[in-house]
């Protein structure tokens, strides 16, 4: 492995800070018809709080069934995953998902869309309002705030879904390819934003992606999973200053040497 | 975005072609014989309006239009909401809870398919010559399409709105009347459009027999003494009637279902 990037294996990953979320040998198997197939295997990994960390894989590595494990969407076959030390039962406003095909609620406006877990939390009127509001008008969608999902573009849903997480206090934000269904235009935006959103709250972003260049730009650390079964297959950091050049040699770099463990190739 | 959203006025004439051309053809058809068993159209049109009470002529028709208009609008409304009060709860619980599709599917599938022309004669003994039948026939009608729209409503929820609903905090309970009812409704509401359809054409069978009020009435009784002008008028009535009851439902729902791309504009 080049210098440029440290490569540590998962389980001796030393995070300075009390990790906000660890899996711990997490281990997971689908029963198909013949038989049982193994998704993940022996998974561990730690994420700190505020840390950026992109998961990048091929189709099939598992990288969506270790996001909803996380999100408690389904539990693991063996192992756990610790939540603040507490171990994750099921789905809960602390880790907020942002779903690739963007799963907002059509028949509530924007407003009502973003409102929604502080008003299923019943907290006071006011108080939901202002919530609403401050986060409409962190995604620049204010003038769109009494439109319904249909009537806006792929991007501005997004754009509503991560606000709708962010509104719910969620401390953990888990992102499965959200951009991924966008035009390049509206990714680099969105991409951006996303950035300057998680600069500026302090929050723990777990990000899958099959884009090397988006987990470069992106993310603080990158873990490359690898199909059958699926795994962790190494860990980078990434050490790039931010904002980050994706024009820069060092930026080219790195995603050669990812492309390289991705696809086997250079990139 | 705004609800003052403006619809354009809509004075398009292709869908009167169709109208203007059966016209045609049937005044074509009845030209040679005026006093055929066949009216002519001016003397359907004659027919209608005295009907209405307009005319001042004064056999036993003339102006019964809006008594008889009113009964059958009295039975097919509250046959209706009579059906979805009772459809629209069962369809709900059938579509959320898997114990009661276990415990109810099969016997519903089995008493679906059977018209309701053959209750009539059970009806009849049950509940007596009269409105009530009538007003139960209808009831029958409507169910069935109100009910298995809804089951099916309920049944096609998104799981990813679940998922996001329970990421979001939403607890077991909250689930169906903050997620499932909405993204029900439109289903739901395809389910009252065909019973109300529907309604209109069950009533004129429950009025068949044994009521002296109604369309349907009316049209048994001009059968009877060969006033096919009459026979006619009275299906014009209830198509008509069944078209502006179907519009005031789409009205409806465009306003409740203006979230939903496939009922916010009109299906034009």
């Amino acid at each position: 492995m080049p210098a440029l990037i440290a490569e540590r294996v998962a389980a001796a990953d030393a995070t300075p800070a009390e990790p906000i979320l660890k899996i711990e040998g997490v281990y997971k198997r689908f029963a198909v018809s013949d038989g049982e197939v193994e998704a993940l295997r022996a998974v561990d990994l730690t994420v700190a709080p505020g840390e950026f960390v992109c998961i990048i894989g091929a189709s099939g590595c598992g990288k969506s069934t270790l996001l909803r494990l996380v999100g408690g969407f389904d539990k693991p076959s063996d192992g756990r995953i610790l939540m603040r030390g507490r171990p994750v039962t099921g789905p809960g406003p602390d880790r907020g998902m942002v779903f690739q095909d963007y799963g907002l609620f059509p028949w509530l406006t924007v407003r009502r869309n973003v409102e929604f877990g502080p008003a299923s939390r019943h907290l006071p009127r006011a108080e939901i309002k202002a919530i609403g509001e401050r986060f409409i008008e962190m995604i620049g969608l204010t003038r769109f705030a009494g439109a319904y999902p249909h009537e806006l573009s792929g991007g501005m849903k997004q754009r509503v879904a991560i606000a709708r997480v962010l509104a719910n206090e969620a401390s953990v934000v888990l992102m499965d390819e959200p951009f991924g269904a966008l035009d390049a235009m509206t990714r680099e935006r969105l991409q951006i934003e996303l950035l300057s959103i998680w600069e500026g709250t302090g929050l723990t972003v777990l990000f899958i992606t099959h884009a090397i260049e988006e987990a470069i730009l992106l993310a603080d650390r990158i873990v490359v999973m690898s199909p059958n079964p699926g795994r962790i297959s190494a860990i980078h950091d990434v050490a790039l200053p931010r904002p980050r050049d994706i024009a820069s040699p060092a930026f080219n770099t790195l995603r050669r040497e990812l492309g390289a463990l991705l696809h086997g190739k250079e990139d | 975005m705004a609800a003052t959203a403006q619809r354009p006025l809509n004075v398009n004439w292709l869908p009167v072609v169709l109208p203007a051309a059966l016209l045609a053809l049937w005044w074509a058809a009845t030209l040679r014989s005026p006093d055929g068993l066949i009216p002519q159209p001016q003397q359907v049109a004659q027919e209608f309006v005295d009907f209405a009470g307009l005319a001042g002529h004064n056999d036993s028709f003339s102006g019964t239009l809006w008594p008889n208009l009113l009964a059958s609008a009295e039975r097919v409304f509250g046959g209706f909401l009579l059906s979805a009060v009772l459809a629209l709860p069962l369809g709900l619980m059938i579509g959320q809870l898997p114990i009661f599709r276990r415990m109810l599917d099969s016997t519903l599938q089995v008493l679906r398919p059977v018209p309701v022309t053959a209750w009539q004669p059970l009806f009849l003994i049950l509940f007596g010559l009269g409105s009530k039948t009538a007003l139960f026939l209808v009831t029958l009608g409507c169910f069935y399409p109100i009910l298995l729209n809804t089951v099916l409503g309920v049944r096609s929820v998104e799981g990813r709105l679940l998922e996001a609903a329970a990421m979001l905090g939403v607890s077991r309970s909250a689930i169906f009347p903050k997620v499932v009812l909405p993204a029900a409704l439109p289903g739901i509401f395809t389910g009252l459009r065909l019973g109300l359809g529907f309604a209109w054409v069950v009533i004129v069978v429950g009025e068949m027999s044994g009521v002296r009020t109604g369309l349907g009435a009316m049209i048994t009784d001009a059968r009877e003494v060969s006033r096919t002008d009459v026979v006619i008028v009275g299906m014009i009535t209830i198509g008509l009637a069944g078209f502006f009851s179907d519009q005031a439902v789409q009205a409806l729902s465009r306003r409740i279902l203006r979230w939903s791309p496939r009922h916010a504009g009109a299906d034009r």
